[in-house]
């Protein structure tokens, strides 16, 4: 007998919980588009996946408050369906499938880091699921044949080439060979840090740089004094770190309390970071790359020029003095959005497919050009370097470079 | 024979289990995952529950075979191997036929099975000679080092991951194909590990559990009974780590050792439904599946907070489990027989 | 790792000081949990998984104190005394029912505590890498090559009174001999009238309001987040299971010995392994030991 209710009870909570959830939100119900989202909100990847949610956010409600979309002469609100992945990628994967099988959702928006959307790429691709992803950069994404991908960030292999070569330049304008320079690496080892590394180990041997310290930063390592300590012993010309937020916050410190005097420094996620608010002395000279600028000239209807975002953003959330790229790239992967509905006037999820394919506009966070593999090829990064105020200064070319890096100490 | 009871309880899962993905399409592969935490819970409960050796670190195996899988899955029919695949980061996609797709899963599964077998033999070299808190503890370690040192290897990814080959075939069809390998495996440790139970290793496990010196001391190998328990395990978990690489599509060190969630959650499962009982386990994976899952959607930000309060409620409250406190109040139920006499005799002497 | 090692000891072995220092910084911090770790471990047989979160705990409670602009030493003291009331009513809630249990029930239920304050500090503090910047000078010797900053000089000193209040209060005071009588035999203190239900709950506590000192040290020097307890309590495991449950020298020698062997592993092997140092030398230990007790047909308990 009790056997039985032991039965009866598994399948009773199993009928509850299909009961439940049974509620399936289509893509489109109503008047509102659902765009479905698995977002690291807890996990190492936090910090950014909040900076990402709060972009795409901005965006909904400034396109709902002005009109919306309009498919077949209906306005339509958006809305996000969001899951926390727990910045794990198997976590991240389910969470797809579930979006799509068990919420109906057929428009995606991208997770944050490269690790995430690998994993969650594949589901939505079989499934026929457009996703336009913002936070995803590792090149290795875009040569996997994905037709239903699509990045507006630039990808990874153009983060940091800019800074090996203002060591190349800085050697040839002292006379030396390109050659002479020495480099340091230290790579957190994540898909994105791993993905940036690769590329820059092909060019330092192209350039037949030194490559003197290449470290690999265990994931959950706070303390990065090892490889500092050999920073100092080797004097390399010019030191690379790269490793999302934590990493740089790690780095910008130990820097400081270290006195790491290499003459060039290049690190990724400063703004992220903060590590001119946290760090203002050691994050002197740093060069950071980043996906926007607040100061570029570029400008769309919806959010006007990349400096009016910034304001609003910054309206909107008083407490970044500096605003992540991250959160600027997520609002126009939701502007994409916009204009791939309302091109393809339709919510069949292949013409919308094909219409983000086709999509070619000018957004504040720079020009949106989809190439046949999916990612933005319209779109540059830039190289900012951190200034002894606190301010980030464009450089593009080595003229513009502060050399050696001005820190005291 | 088997009892009535025993019977009907079969054909309720067995039904529930065939039906499911009929009656729920799109909850197939969530089914999927509750008969993998199934699996995982009553591995565990072989060497946890019923010899009295609690590990944290099984799901050392799970990554292992997962690995292994990837790598028969890749070389096995991409000619220069899975070194090339990896240091190319992406660049390379390697193209395979339908055949090619399912040779390599079954090799893959198969591999990965012995790899983690083969792994377990070599740990129980070291790992038997520590008791209680020490097992415990050196088994977490085991665990880690592993995730630490997988990350390392550059020929399998390294920190990069490696990405799965594609399931040919539409996505049901996916959905349905995991689901009928989870099912399966399930389904196979279950009675593999009832029949183990139901003969002598049952009763010598047990006696290793209820006090280890003196079953040393009748003359049991001890050590003996204690590798293959813990092989049973590693075979069936690396298995299903293999099925779990493929279903995730990606492999990392998040993905292939997850310790801080499914390697504890398989001990909570086990903790749950009542240790050292045949199907303790099972119901402990059932609820918490299903809890877990409903938690995850309704209370998006406190999931976490909420299990974690579930998990200290069950222990501090509850800690015979479920099946425990059936089995106290219902004795009858499971063919225990408790002799009254004896009680009364003691009741009448104090 | 050849150049690494010809690094260390032909072309630059200066800086074989600083691998050390780091070492040592390292180690004092956590000789403080280990510690704690090692007592609550040894009196009330618990093996507290949530042991890394109590030290973020602390990391975060002196992150707001400093936001008030309070000098280090009273953030210390004041953390202190939160931690220490905390632990108590964990105690009261949790760990009473499950002193007596089996052994893996402690595991688990702490690894619920564990999953529990991550989430909650995650909740409230966000994810974000949080650090207190003291703005101390940085001493450096040896031409810049070896640099100490005066946080870690100070955490250093500060790990070093409170190891030393530790040692005098178990020595000397009333509740210290309580608390070792009720170790060594916890039925018999009972019988000479040692209230033992008030002595674990003291000893949680005072487990508690260490981490909790090791916490502030740990966000002055480095940086916290919700989510790092777990590497801390690996960390604090190892230490413990390497020095055995018993001394306090022993804690903290094993306690410098697994910061040094971390630094070292991170230089000469590669910075991949530096968090998996701990993890080896754990099993390293646990092998050796089985070894030994072997030769005497006994096993490792």
């Amino acid at each position: 007998m009790f056997k039985n209710f032991k039965i009866i009870t598994a399948m009773a909570f199993a009928v509850v919980a299909a009961g439940f959830s049974s509620s399936a939100n289509a893509g489109v119900q109503g008047d509102t588009i659902t765009l479905g989202s698995a977002l690291s909100l807890t996990g190492k990847y936090a910090t950014n996946g909040l900076h990402t949610q709060r972009g795409y956010d901005f965006a909904v409600d400034r396109i709902n408050s002005t009109g919306g979309v309009m498919v077949g002469g209906k306005s339509y609100k958006l809305t996000v369906k969001y899951y926390d992945d727990e910045s794990t990628p198997a976590r991240g994967a389910q969470l797809a499938e579930r979006l799509i099988q068990q919420d109906g959702v057929e428009f995606m928006l991208g997770p944050y880091s490269s690790g995430m959307t690998k994993a969650i790429a594949p589901v939505s691709e079989k499934f026929g699921v457009p996703m336009i992803e913002a936070e995803g950069a590792s090149r290795s994404l875009f040569t996997q044949g994905y037709k239903y991908l699509f990045a507006v960030l630039s990808t990874t292999d153009l983060y940091l080439p800019g800074a090996l070569n203002f060591a190349a330049d800085q050697k040839k304008s002292i006379g030396k060979p390109a050659s002479d320079a020495r480099v340091a690496m230290a790579f957190e080892g994540d898909p994105f840090s791993m993905d940036i590394r690769a590329g820059l180990v092909e060019m330092i041997k192209d350039y037949g740089m030194k490559l003197v310290i290449d470290d690999q930063l265990p994931a959950d390592l706070s303390d990065m004094s090892t490889t500092l300590t050999k920073v100092k012993a080797l004097k390399p010309d010019i030191l690379i770190i790269s490793g999302h937020s934590k990493g740089a916050a790690t780095a910008a410190r130990q820097i400081d309390e270290m006195k790491i005097n290499v003459p060039i420094i290049a690190m990724t996620h400063c703004e992220a970071a903060k590590v001119h608010e946290k760090f203002p002395n050691a994050a002197t000279g740093f060069l950071c790359p980043t996906q926007w600028v607040p100061g570029i000239d570029k400008k769309d209807a919806m959010f006007g020029s990349a400096a009016d975002w910034n304001a609003d953003f910054k309206a909107a959330h008083p407490s970044y003095s500096s605003v992540p790229y991250q959160s600027a790239q997520a609002s126009a992967a939701v502007y994409v959005w916009k204009e791939a509905f309302e091109a393809a006037n339709s919510f069949d999820k292949k013409a919308v497919r094909d219409a983000i394919a086709g999509v070619e506009m000018q957004t504040f966070y720079g020009d949106v050009k989809f190439g046949p593999d999916g990612n933005n090829v319209a779109k540059p990064m830039f190289l900012r370097q951190i200034g002894s105020d606190g301010s980030y200064n464009l450089v593009s070319s080595f003229s513009d470079l502060a050399y050696p890096r001005n820190v005291s100490y | 024979m088997m009892r009535r009871s025993t019977f009907i309880t079969y054909a309720g899962l067995g039904l529930f289990g065939i039906l499911g993905p009929i009656l729920f399409p799109a909850y197939t592969l969530s089914i999927a995952y509750l008969w993998m935490m199934v699996l995982m819970a009553s591995t565990w409960d072989i060497l946890g529950g019923q010899m009295g050796y609690n590990s944290l670190g099984n799901i050392t195996f799970f990554g292992v075979g997962m690995y292994v899988s990837a790598i028969i899955q890749i070389s096995i029919f991409y000619e220069p191997g899975v070194g090339e695949y990896t240091s190319a980061m992406g660049a390379i996609k390697p193209e395979f036929t339908d055949q090619q797709y399912y040779w390599g899963i079954f090799l893959g599964i198969f591999g990965g099975a012995i790899a983690a077998l083969a792994l377990s033999l070599i740990f129980s070299t070291f790992m038997f000679g520590l008791r209680g808190p020490y097992f415990a503890i050196g088994s977490l370690g085991l665990a880690i080092a592993a995730a630490e040192i997988t990350v390392t290897i550059n020929y399998v990814g390294g920190a990069s991951g490696i990405s799965m080959p594609m399931f040919p075939g539409d996505i049901e069809f996916r959905s349905v194909f995991f689901y009928i390998l989870c099912f399966t495996l399930a389904v196979l440790s279950h009675f593999v590990i009832r029949g183990m139970l139901s003969t002598q290793f049952g009763l010598a496990i047990n006696a290793i559990r209820d006090d280890e010196d003196k079953a040393e001391a009748m003359g049991l190998p001890t050590l003996i009974y204690k590798q293959i328990g813990w092989a049973v395990t590693a075979v069936f978990m690396g298995a299903i780590g293999a099925v779990a690489g493929n279903m995730a599509g990606f492999i990392d060190k998040e993905v292939a050792y997850p310790v801080p969630t499914f390697g504890i959650f398989m001990v909570a499962m086990v903790l749950l439904g009542g240790k050292g009982t045949l199907w303790g386990p099972v119901l402990g994976a059932i609820i918490f599946h299903i809890v877990k899952e409903t938690t995850w959607t309704y209370l998006l930000g406190w999931q976490w907070v909420t299990l974690g309060l579930i998990l200290i409620i069950n222990i501090v409250y509850f800690q015979q489990g479920i099946m425990g406190w059936l089995q106290s109040k219902y004795p009858e139920m499971f063919g225990i027989v408790v002799d009254q006499s004896n009680i009364n005799q003691e009741k009448k002497e104090s | 790792m050849f150049d690494n090692l010809q690094l260390l000891f032909v072309w630059a072995p200066i800086i074989n000081v600083q691998v050390i220092l780091d070492g040592i910084f390292v180690g004092a911090v956590f000789a403080l949990c280990a510690y704690g770790l090692a007592l609550v471990w040894g009196v009330m047989n618990i093996k507290n998984l949530a042991q890394g979160d109590f030290v973020i705990m602390g990391g975060y409670l002196a992150l707001v104190l400093h936001s008030w602009n309070l000098p280090l030493p009273v953030i210390l003291i004041i953390v202190t005394i939160i931690m220490f009331v905390y632990g108590w009513s964990i105690y009261a809630l949790i760990i009473r029912r499950i002193v007596d249990k089996d052994m893996f029930v402690s595991l688990l239920a702490t690894f619920g505590l564990s999953l529990l304050m991550q989430q909650a500090m995650n909740l409230y503090f966000g994810p974000e890498v949080q650090t207190i910047d003291m703005k101390l000078p940085v001493i450096d010797a040896f031409d810049n090559m070896v640099t100490i900053p005066y946080s870690k000089i100070i955490s250093l000193a500060l790990a070093g009174i409170i190891t030393a209040a530790v040692v005098i209060f178990m020595k000397k005071s009333r509740t210290g001999q309580a608390i070792r009588a009720t170790a060594q035999d916890a039925r018999a203190a009972r019988v000479l009238g040692i209230d033992t239900d008030r002595v674990y709950a003291f000893t949680f506590a005072f487990n508690s309001a260490l981490c909790g000192a090791a916490g502030v040290l740990v966000s002055v020097i480095w940086v916290i987040q919700p989510f790092y307890g777990i590497t801390y309590s690996v960390r604090t495991f190892a230490i413990v299971t390497a020095a055995g449950l018993g001394n306090l020298p022993g804690v903290i020698s094993a306690a410098f010995g697994i910061g040094l062997f971390e630094k070292y592993t991170g230089m000469i092997v590669g910075t991949a392994y530096e968090v998996a140092a701990p993890v080896m030398i754990l099993l390293l230990v646990l092998i050796i030991r089985q070894i030994h007790m072997k030769r005497n047909r006994q096993v490792v308990r």
